[in-house]
Order: structure tokens, then C-alpha cells, then sequence
């Protein structure tokens, strides 16, 4: 600090000036920090690609706040950061993920499913005795175990079959002391953890006879593989069958004749999984009752919500109105609430036989207000206009309020009724500040999975259809059900980024549409 | 110009090394000593558990690290996520080296290889059996249980004093008692409960997989045939008698039970903590069919990652310390479902209501560890709720159009 200060006041006579300066090197400063502290992160955690990002939006950073050719840079650049990481970094990988086939069975990397294949299939030999184990170290610095087998020592390594130990001590039942290798304490042990687990100590000199391995390097069983891998061929040995599993382009070991092993791994698969998204002729029905859906949904709940936020604007904006700061209040009430409590809350109270709008208000009716397919689309329409229309209120009362006077005092003068006022001059022009987040809002909507989901998850299911969809299913919430993510069908993340995808494609193409069309409007003011 | 530009972001990095390696040689010097005094703490554990387990597990994670000197970090996590982020985190080397979860998540951990598997070598025998059996694939163990937990009747011994026989005799008494609700059963709304419901179904001879000798399950869908037609018009005629009813929320029937108003309700030891007031007893769940009603049994262990850097601490922590009879009973306690060490089990048993339970869960079978089972879930509720509220005009119909159904999702 004080170091940044003397510089600064030095370096402000020439090209720079005093504490202004001072501070932006603070401030840069912290952000440098922070930005070496994630670098450092980066590279012990071995995450190159956040090492690399991190440090090429370090330098972007000290180019921009300290060059004076990017003045517009230096109050977009901290937006432009955000965007890229948390949009436009976040929908390329959906992209890449959607042309793999990531999900159930193809969770990981190759590596990793060889090495789950391999501890999967080595057994420990049936009714193989637990051997009192040690863990011993040779004069070369090799791990061994020394166990104890009905009273007699034995030691061996990786290279050295198991065998006799004369001279050994055993102390309850634990060898102690080895003549020509070392014991190693419990610290020494878990500091080389990963070569104890590793290591096995052939029983004899046949493979066959299985190896003695632990888990806990405390007790040692005989365990015998089943599977070997051979790392030069890439390919999986059965050794009680022979027979020879290669790698396919599915990303599994596949035999000859087409079986498979079941763990397998992530591999690029094209546009497969748009083709399956489209293919499946059990989704082709409900795939378009639930588009329509979608639309009359993101739509529907934009007009109600306007309609209504929009009237309640204009009437509380009326001066005459006593009390209207409270009304205003408590009109943004519904806004201020979690949006998923309240579609809990209100799935509550919509139950048939004990929910508080039957019970209460209606006087003990059994309306089924989520489980009939008219009437759930009713209620969901319903609550979304509860927790949506204070927003629009708040929008439509600002724009309302900077409307100028002098058109609504012309347009009396010309001889406009009410009617006509609000037709030709308020609704434009409201429009043209409204318009933007109207837009917004049905991208919003159209995504809307929270009230679905916590309302009526997306019931009642459609009586006609083999897929486990529902009347009140959006896309999006389509898209967690089909890629399995609620856990009704194989989890297949390749899919979903796919539909995702195609989502994202719809929406942005509509608001595009939508924004041209808003142009329109602002020529009118 | 441009030497200004790198002077100044010299300068800014310099202050911000500086700042950096401020902090750090004490902490070094702070960590070097650490490991001069602890000469073994040089692993640590990284523990998933959930809210109700988390001060058990702390407590036996504790004593573990005062004899080994190695660092146990708990980390608490909502039960529902576990299943999910494990399968997500453990590939990228951010899991944990172990995690609770329940036997029936193993099928979908062995696919995808996020588990490791776990050589109980003589303890096996100190569990109940079941509860190994279901960690159990391919002959290899996955998992060290520490739990078992099934449904059974609750009754409210005031209102009922006998435990009835038959389902009819259940209703009968029910109806007797005078309450609001002849007996209480729970449904998730139109998603139904085909968990709660099992008892009944299998009573009718309609398992939902085929099993085989061992007990595990093979993915050859059962529910169908005679008997799964069989149960579906029973739920129908149940319902429009209306002693079972879809809008019976958990919620509605452990608060109806509390106030009195049903002698009965299915349900499992989680139930308990709300009807301390009451004189209860845990009797089996009464067949309607000809078959006895068993119920799922689900068990509750720990895992080991497959991708644990400590694979060596998190056995010996699971086999040497939480398969003792006393981290065993503390887990009970905290979350009253009966342990599976045997000698746990036999302590617990003291209490007559858990003694109840495991009566009822010595007969259960075992939940499908499958991952067909996933498929089966969300068709299986929907139909069961959708015949009990009348809205399946024709219950064997529906039945049968769900076996379909399922059968098309398995592929």
C-alpha cells in the first residue's frame, strides 16, 4: 500500500495523475491477487484450461486499466468477463457435451473405466483365509508384505512370489521384524498409500494361484483377477474365458460376438443424440401437444401478467387514490417470495380433498384443481399470473410515471375521450419501454421449470402416451424427464445438452424475431 | 507509453505476490510443524453424510482420528443430491473418499464405475445377512452397511388392541374404532406410492423383478400377469370404498395418526419421532391377497470412491471403525432405523417398536439394486394413483398399459 502510494505520487508528475491513480493500482492490484491466487489454484489442481483462461483474463485486465486506447474496454470489460464465463463458456459446453454421449455408463474418461472394470472384477478367492498383514520395505526401496499363514511368516513383493521367512518375529499374531527388509511404521504406510493398494504379491510363481493385496494394510487376502487389461492392445482379457473385449466407438469394450462390459466411457458421438431426440417415436405424440403447450404457456402468461400489472399500474398511478404507496406495497408482495415456495405453497393449497382454496373458500368442493388436464393448465396459468403480474406492475408504474404530461394535455385539447387516449398514446408508448422486458419475460417463461415442477411436476400424465410426460410439461421440463435427470430413465446428459440446445435455438430465434419487430415501436416515440 | 503499461502491471503484480507470500511461510511453518508432532497425519478423509448422521459419524470420525492422527473432514449434504453429485464428482477427482448412501443406488454406481469395492473379508459375518446380500454384485461387495430400514403397520394399541390378520380385519377394526380413517396410508398425490403400497402388491404374488436364487433381482419385469391384475383391481375396488385415497399426503397421515384419527398406518420407523405420545406396537403389514404382504427392505452404507486418493484410510476407517458395535448404535440413535451389525441390531432390539421392525424386515425383500429399477418408478406411482382415484376407469387395463409401458422405457 504504502509502496503504491510512493509510485504513484512520483510517477503523477509525469504521465500519471496523484491518488486517482494510487487507487486504481489498489484496486488492480486486489484484482491481481486474486487472479495469481486462482492461477496457483489452477495449477496445483492440474486444471490447465482454467489456468490458461485465468492468466489470458489477467493480462486482458492490466492492458486494459493501464493502456489509454481502450477507453470503452474499461467499463466493458468486467461484464464482458462474466458473460464469458458464466453464458458463453457455459452454452459451449452444453454444445460439446450434447455431441458425446455423457450419461448412465459413460461417466467418464477411459483411464477410469479401466481401472473400474479391473477392481470390479478381481475376487478375493473363495474361503481364501484373512492373512495378519505388514508391510515391509526391501533394501532397493520396494514395498513387500510380510503375512502370517497358520503361524508361519511369509514375505514376498511385486516381483517375489510369497515365501518362507525364517527369523521373523511375530507379535500377536503381527510380524514385527523381517530379516532383509525394513517394517514400516503406520505414517510411512499412509504416505505411500497408493503403492500399498497397487501392489500385489503373487502366491506363487503361477499367476493363476491368484495374489495376496489389502485394502486397509492391516489384513491381506488372495484375490485372483479376472479381467487383465493389455495397455500396448488397448483391450480387456476374460481369463476364465479367453475371451478378448476391444474398444468400440461406443465407448465400451465390445467381444467378438457383440457382448459388452458394463462400465464404460465419454466418446464424441456426432449428432447422434439430436437424431434419438427426434427419433424416438414414442416422444413424436406428446412432443407436439407439449411444444403447443409451451408457446400458449410462455405466451398466455406474458398477457396475463401484463393485462394485470398494467391495469393495477393505471389505477394506482391515479392521484385521486388515497393510500396508494400501501397498495403499491403490497402489491409487490407475491414478487418478494422465492418463486418455487410459492408454487409449493400454492400445490399445497390446491389440493383436492384438504387443499385451503376447496376446504376453506369453496366450502368443502372437491374441484380437481391440479389432476384434471383443462383445469391443471388453469391453475398453473393461475399461480404463474400471482407471482408474475407484481413485476409487470412495477415496470408499467415506472413507465407510466415518465410519460410526459404535455401529450395527454394535447391529445384533451384535440377532443381525445379516455379510451382513445389510452389506445393511441399510453399503450405505445408504454410499449416501447415494456416491449424489451416483455420479450425477456417470455424467454423466462418459455424456461420456466421451477413453477412446473414444484407445482404440478408436470401432471397430470397424458392417458394416451408410453412416456412418463404430462399435460402441464414444458420443453424444459420435458428435457429433465426424458434425459433421465429426474431419475425415471437412464441419466443420458448428452441428450439433454442436445434438446437443450434445440431450446436455446428456439427461444433465441423467437426473441430475435421480437426484438426486429420492436423496433418498429421505438420510431413511434 | 507501453513502458508504462508494463511498469504499472509489474508494479501491481509485485504488490500482489507480496501480499501473497506474505501469508504463506508462516503457514508452512505452522503446516511443517503440524507434521513433525502428528508424524501420521499425512492423509486426510473426506466424509458425505446427511443431516440426521452427521453427529454419529463425527463422533466415531473423531475417535479415528485421535488413534490414527489422520484429518476426517465431514461434509454434510442433502440426502436426495448425494446419488447424483457423487456420480458427478467422483469422475472428476472432486468426490469424496466415502459417502452414505443406500443399497439401491449401487447398480447405477457399479455402470458407471464410481465405487470401489470393499473386502468385509470376516466382519461379513457379523451383519445381518440381508444387508451384506444387498451391497452384494457379482459377488463382490460395494459397500459396509450400517443400516436397515422397511415399512410395517403402525397401531395405535388404544384404538386397536389386537393386531389384525387380514387386510379385512384391519378395515373391520378400523371401522370399529370409530375415526376418521379405517387405517392410514401414504401417496405422493397422482405420483402415487408404489413403495408404501408394495406389501399389498406383493401379497398378490407380483414382485416387480424376477429374483434369483441369491436374492438379487435380473431385469425381467414380473409385476404383470394374473397377479399384477389381481392387485390392480383390488386398488380400484379400495378406492372407491375409499379406504385408500391419493390425496393422503405423508404429511396428512402422519398428522391424522398423531391426533387419533386411524387406529393404523403403513409406514417406517422414520414415523415414530411424531407419536411419542401415543401407545404403539409394529405388527406386519396384513395381506389382502393369498400371499404374505413382505415389503421392500432398504439398506443404508457407506461407499468408497473409486477414484479415492486415500482408498487405504477410508477402508480401514470404514471396516476397522464404523462396523464396531458402538459407532453401529450411535448411527441408530441419530437415525432411529435399526442397525445392521447383528450385535447393534440385538441391543437396539430392547425397544419392543424396533424389534417390530426388524421382525416385519427379517421377511422383506431386498429393494432392486437394478438400474432397470430407475425406469420402473415413475410409471409404476402414476398407474397404482391413477386406479385408486377412479380416474383408470378399468383397472387391468391400466395395469396392463403400464407393463407396456415399462417394458418400452427398458428397450
Amino acid at each position: 500500500m504504502s509502496r503504491a502510494r510512493f509510485v504513484g505520487a512520483e510517477a503523477g508528475s509525469g504521465t500519471f495523475s496523484g491518488a486517482g491513480f494510487a487507487v486504481k493500482i489498489v484496486l488492480i492490484a486486489l484484482v491481481d491477487a486474486l487472479g495469481v491466487l486462482g492461477v496457483l489454484a489452477a495449477w496445483r489442481a492440474g486444471s490447465w484450461g482454467i489456468l490458461a483462461a485465468m492468466v489470458a483474463l489477467l493480462v486482458a485486465a492490466n492492458w486494459v486499466y493501464f493502456t489509454k486506447r481502450a477507453l470503452p474496454l474499461k467499463y466493458i470489460l468486467p461484464g464482458l468477463a462474466f458473460l464469458l464465463v458464466y453464458q458463453v463458456y457455459v452454452v459451449g459446453y452444453t454444445g460439446y457435451v450434447a455431441f458425446t454421449n455423457y450419461g448412465d455408463g459413460h461417466n467418464s474418461t477411459k483411464e477410469q473405466a479401466v481401472d473400474a472394470l479391473l477392481a470390479q472384477n478381481e475376487r478375493r478367492v473363495e474361503r481364501s483365509p484373512a492373512l495378519p498383514l505388514t508391510v515391509v520395505e526391501g533394501g532397493g526401496g520396494e514395498l513387500g508384505f510380510a503375512v502370517v499363514e497358520d503361524g508361519a511368516v511369509e514375505v514376498g513383493s511385486a516381483e517375489e512370489p510369497l515365501a518362507a521367512a525364517p527369523g521373523a518375529t511375530v507379535d500377536a499374531g503381527v510380524v514385527t521384524d523381517v530379516p532383509g527388509w525394513t517394517v514400516l511404521d503406520r505414517a510411512t504406510v499412509l504416505e505411500r498409500q497408493d503403492e500399498v493398494t497397487s501392489l500385489r504379491v503373487p502366491v506363487s510363481d503361477d499367476a493363476a494361484d491368484g495374489s495376496v493385496r489389502t485394502q486397509d494394510a492391516r489384513t491381506g487376502y488372495v484375490f485372483q483377477s479376472v479381467l487383465t487389461y493389455d495397455e500396448a492392445a488397448g483391450t480387456m482379457t476374460d481369463t476364465s474365458t479367453g475371451v478378448v473385449y476391444t474398444p468400440n466407438d461406443e465407448g465400451q469394450f465390445e467381444s467378438a460376438d457383440g457382448e459388452t462390459l458394463p462400465v464404460g466411457w465419454r466418446v464424441t458421438v456426432g449428432v447422434e443424440n439430436f437424431a434419438t431426440a427426434f427419433g424416438d417415436e414414442r416422444y413424436a405424440g406428446p412432443f407436439v401437444k407439449i411444444l403447443l403447450w409451451t408457446f400458449a404457456f410462455a405466451v398466455l402468461s406474458v398477457v396475463t401478467t401484463f393485462a394485470l400489472g398494467m391495469f393495477l399500474a393505471m389505477v394506482f398511478n391515479e392521484p385521486r387514490l388515497r393510500g396508494r404507496r400501501v397498495y403499491r406495497t403490497l402489491m409487490i408482495l407475491p414478487y418478494a417470495m422465492p418463486g418455487f415456495l410459492a408454487a409449493l405453497l400454492w400445490s399445497g393449497m390446491l389440493n383436492k380433498s384438504f387443499g385451503v382454496i376447496n376446504q376453506v373458500l369453496l366450502g368443502g368442493a372437491a374441484i380437481p384443481w391440479l389432476t384434471d388436464p383443462w383445469l391443471a393448465k388453469l391453475s398453473v396459468l393461475g399461480v404463474n399470473l400471482w407471482l408474475g403480474f407484481p413485476y409487470m406492475f412495477l415496470i408499467c408504474t415506472g413507465a407510466l410515471q415518465s410519460l410526459p404530461g404535455d401529450v395527454y394535455e394535447a391529445a384533451r385539447i384535440d377532443g381525445a375521450g379516455r379510451w382513445r387516449t389510452w389506445r393511441s398514446i399510453t399503450m405505445p408508448l408504454l410499449l416501447v419501454a415494456t416491449a424489451p422486458l416483455l420479450i425477456s419475460s417470455f424467454a423466462f417463461n418459455f424456461n420456466n421449470f421451477t413453477l412446473i415442477k414444484m407445482l404440478t411436476g408436470g401432471g397430470p400424465r397424458f392417458d394416451d402416451a408410453s412416456v412418463p410426460l404430462g399435460h402441464t410439461d414444458i420443453l424444459i421440463s420435458m428435457v429433465y424427464n426424458v434425459s433421465g435427470l429426474d431419475g425415471s430413465a437412464p441419466r443420458d446428459y448428452g441428450l439433454a445438452s442436445a434438446l437443450s440446445i434445440v431450446i436455446f435455438v428456439v427461444v433465441g430465434v423467437i426473441s430475435a424475431i421480437a426484438f426486429r419487430q420492436t423496433r418498429k415501436l421505438e420510431e413511434l416515440s | 507509453m507501453r513502458r508504462s503499461i508494463l511498469l504499472a502491471s509489474a508494479l501491481a503484480t509485485t504488490l500482489a505476490l507480496t501480499a501473497c507470500g506474505s501469508g504463506e511461510p508462516s503457514g508452512d511453518a505452522a503446516a511443517d510443524e503440524d507434521a513433525s508432532a502428528k508424524p501420521s497425519a499425512s492423509g486426510s478423509l473426506t466424509v458425505w453424510v446427511d443431516e440426521t448422521r452427521e453427529a454419529a459419524v463425527q463422533t466415531a470420525a473423531e475417535a479415528y482420528e485421535t488413534e490414527s492422527g489422520v484429518d476426517v473432514e465431514i461434509v454434510q449434504k442433502n440426502f436426495e443430491d448425494i446419488r447424483a453429485d457423487f456420480l458427478a464428482q467422483v469422475p472428476t477427482g472432486e468426490g469424496p473418499d466415502i459417502t452414505v448412501g443406500a443399497h439401491d443406488w449401487l447398480g447405477e454406481f457399479t455402470k458407471n464405475g464410481v465405487v470401489a469395492p470393499i473386502e468385509l473379508g470376516d466382519r461379513a459375518g457379523d451383519f445381518i445377512p440381508v444387508s451384506v446380500e444387498a451391497f452384494t454384485q457379482d459377488g463382490q461387495v460395494y459397500g459396509l452397511p450400517y443400516a436397515i430400514e422397511n415399512i410395517a403397520l403402525i397401531r395405535n394399541t388404544e384404538l386397536a388392541p389386537e393386531a389384525p390378520e387380514t387386510y379385512d380385519d384391519m378395515i373391520a377394526a378400523g371401522k370399529k374404532a370409530g375415526t376418521k380413517f379405517p387405517f392410514l396410508i401414504q401417496s405422493d398425490g397422482d405420483k402415487g406410492d408404489p413403495y408404501t403400497y408394495y406389501p399389498f402388491q406383493t401379497s398378490f404374488g407380483a414382485p416387480v423383478f424376477e429374483q434369483n436364487e441369491d436374492g438379487s433381482y435380473r431385469p425381467e419385469l414380473a409385476v404383470g400377469g394374473e397377479g399384477g391384475e389381481a392387485f390392480a383391481t383390488w386398488l380400484g375396488e379400495q378406492g372407491e370404498e375409499g379406504n385408500l385415497s391419493t390425496d393422503i399426503s405423508y404429511d396428512i397421515a402422519v398428522e391424522a395418526f398423531a391426533k387419533g384419527q386411524s387406529p393404523f398406518v403403513v409406514g417406517g420407523p422414520w414415523m415414530l419421532e411424531q407419536f411419542q405420545d401415543l401407545d404403539l406396537a409394529v405388527d406386519p403389514v396384513p395381506a389382502p391377497g393369498d400371499q404374505p404382504a413382505q415389503p421392500f427392505v432398504g439398506v443404508q452404507g457407506f461407499y468408497v470412491s473409486a477414484q479415492s486418493e486415500n482408498a487405504l484410510l477410508a477402508n480401514d476407517f470404514l471396516v476397522n471403525s464404523m462396523s464396531t458395535p458402538e459407532a453401529q448404535t450411535a448411527l441408530f440413535e441419530a437415525g432411529g432405523r435399526p442397525p445392521a451389525l447383528v450385535e447393534a441390531a440385538d441391543a437396539a432390539s430392547d425397544d419392543p417398536l424396533v424389534a417390530g421392525f426388524r421382525e416385519v424386515g427379517a421377511s422383506a425383500v431386498p429393494m432392486p439394486s437394478i438400474p432397470e429399477m430407475g425406469s420402473v418408478w415413475s410409471f409404476w406411482g402414476v398407474t397404482e394413483a391413477s386406479i385408486i382415484s377412479g380416474k383408470a376407469k378399468d383397472p387391468v387395463k391400466a395395469w396392463d398399459k403400464m407393463v407396456s409401458d415399462i417394458e418400452g422405457a427398458l428397450g
